[in-house]
């Protein structure tokens, strides 16, 4: 009786959880005439892909797209070398200062990001970086940097300095020791941070909306999700494939790589 | 920030303390060329930001000031316009209500699914974790816009279920309220609860067993075991919710734009409000630095907690 309970409570929550996405899919497929439907089917009876299309072949689709993954690949490339760097001189170096340069990394971990809209659109403005995709790289790119700096330095840690330093007395140069012995460890460091970064950037609304202002082929796929509605109306099939099409990537890549960092990342969180 | 980027706090380790090392290294030129870019990215994107938001709040910047220039220092005029204005309070009184709605929601709800995981048999554990990672990654844009869509008055799947076709939810100011509560406690829980349940198990069954055998209720045995261990991490999540909750902006701004009427107006939407929408730059930055100055109760004591693990 009380298994029963349990088990029912747990299937009301699964539906609870996983519906809006799933509802989110099935409209994607179902021709409009079904969405239009009094009773709504829950299954797609009469699949099909136009509302893929009517997305995809929206005007600027494919610039968004790129847009998109040019921001989001350039915010976590930058803050992951940025952030080695950090990193390693935190984790292996001692030096004055180090103590206060942790407790600003700490700090802007919490940063308030949304309370900085403003002053972000004048300073873009005045250095002429309104509508620039560089400066929303920037941007992405600090956003994700102090979470980054804190993971690499807690994988470095992990690290034995002893594995260092028989390659060190094996007459390996710092260099050389750092990207052949280091290096291959950190890779699921690397993988988590990466997946942060890649989530935070592709994801990110506020600072698009706020910076991307005149010129809207420099816009991401955010913004064109949130205005698709504007030009497509009461098309409900083709903006829930928008909304498909854009969370695919994220779905994707956070559950193949949530299964080899995930126990990294919840590690973390127990241990924080 | 969105769901899926709320990471977990990343494992802190020490180092090794090797006396020697020190110093060799102090005098080193090395640590500093290390950190010079994180430094002066954080001074350029952060600590400027800041900086000029604090300066624009003490001057007089309108659109004028915004094409040309100039700007004109008023001292704390824009505050005391703010302080002494009714719609600041308002303001600040619902977004009070609205973090405290959201985060008793979320850190009750995620501490019941925790529970729940745990209990649960390994099927349907595995099952309800997956849910809960699939709507964790699900965008934030992409959840709002279906959100859209689950409340929309004739054809949404919401009203044919409550048989309320044709209700609108996004023109009466307390429903569009709740629409928003849903869509971010359903967007919140499954870190919470995966968290949760993550410390969770790392509390020996042995514990769990010797309780029951001492004749502890379900209920005891929460509130005697579990929540005095878990403690550290409740207060964790519930500062990062309160953080999370209080400048949650993208939500809101996509689906009420903070209306109808500004019932869902909340701090972060009405500095954005009053810059870009009015144009009044310097009393959405004083509105910002109001932000900043509250966040920092909360970040204050969680920086505490952080530092207090790395000493």
């Amino acid at each position: 009786m009380r298994k029963a309970l349990l088990n029912g409570a747990a299937l009301v929550t699964l539906a609870l959880t996983i519906f809006p996405v799933y509802w989110m899919v099935v409209t994607a497929f179902k021709p409009t005439r079904d969405i239009q439907s009094d009773t709504p089917s829950l299954l797609p009876v009469n699949p099909t892909l136009d509302h893929f299309a009517t997305a995809m072949s929206a005007e600027g689709f494919w610039s968004y797209w790129r847009n998109s993954l040019m921001v989001t690949g350039a915010a976590v490339l930058l803050a992951l070398v940025v952030s080695l760097l950090a990193a390693f001189a935190v984790a292996r170096l001692r030096w004055r200062g180090r103590g206060v340069f942790v407790v600003a990394v700490f700090a802007a971990q919490m940063a308030p990001w949304e309370a900085l809209l403003v002053p972000m659109f004048i300073i873009a403005r005045d250095s002429d970086l309104l509508d620039s995709l560089a400066m929303l790289s920037g941007v992405y790119f600090m956003v994700t940097l102090p979470f980054t700096i804190v993971t690499l330095r807690g994988f470095l840690d992990a690290v034995p300095i002893e594995v260092e330093e028989a390659a060190l007395v094996d007459g390996a140069t710092r260099f050389t020791a750092f990207r052949r012995v280091i290096f291959p460890l950190l890779a699921p460091g690397l993988m988590a941070t990466s997946l942060f970064g890649f989530i935070t950037a592709w994801n990110e609304f506020s600072f698009v909306n706020v910076l991307i202002i005149k010129d809207q082929d420099k816009r991401t796929l955010p913004v064109w999700l949130s205005t698709f509605r504007d030009v497509y109306g009461t098309d409900w099939g083709a903006t829930m494939a928008a909304a498909t099409l854009f969370a695919l990537p994220v779905l994707v890549v956070f559950l193949f790589l949530q299964r080899r960092v995930g126990a990294g990342m919840a590690a973390g969180a127990v241990k924080g | 920030m969105p769901a899926a980027t709320r990471a977990p706090a990343p494992p802190l380790a020490r180092t090794p303390q090797q006396a020697r090392r020190r110093a060799r290294r102090r005098t080193s030129p090395w640590p500093y060329l290390l950190i010079a870019p994180a430094v002066v990215a954080g001074v350029l994107l952060l600590l400027y930001p800041l900086i000029r938001a604090g300066v624009i709040s003490v001057q007089h910047f309108r659109m004028g000031e915004l094409i040309r220039g100039g700007a004109t220092f008023v001292g704390l005029d824009n505050y005391r316009e703010l302080l002494t204005g009714e719609e600041f309070w308002s303001v600040l009184l619902r977004t009070a209500v609205w973090t405290a709605v959201n985060v008793v929601l979320i850190v009750g709800l995620s501490t019941g699914v925790a529970l729940m995981l745990l209990r649960l048999g390994r099927r349907m554990r595995v099952a309800l974790m997956s849910a809960l990672a699939l709507a964790w990654a699900t965008p934030i844009i992409a959840a709002t816009t279906i959100f859209q869509w689950l409340f929309q008055s004739e054809l949404g799947i919401v009203n044919w279920l409550l048989d309320i076709r044709g209700y609108s939810w996004f023109a009466d100011g307390g429903a569009m309220f709740a629409v928003l509560v849903i869509l971010v406690v359903w967007q919140s829980v499954p870190f919470a609860a995966l968290t949760l349940y993550a410390g969770l198990t790392t509390i020996p069954v042995e514990l769990f067993e010797s309780a029951r055998i001492d004749g502890g209720t379900s209920r005891q045995i929460f509130t005697k075991v579990v929540f005095p261990i878990l403690r550290p991490m409740f207060a964790l999540i519930t500062s990062l919710e309160v953080i999370w909750v209080f400048k949650c902006f993208p939500q809101i701004w996509v689906l009420s734009q903070g209306g109808p009427d500004g019932a869902t107006t909340t701090l972060p939407v009405y500095a954005f409000k009053i810059a870009r929408v009015l144009h009044r730059y310097d009393l959405g930055s004083a509105v910002a630095v109001v932000t900043v100055v509250i966040l920092a109760v909360a970040l204050v004591a969680n920086l505490r907690r952080m530092l207090r693990q790395e000493s």
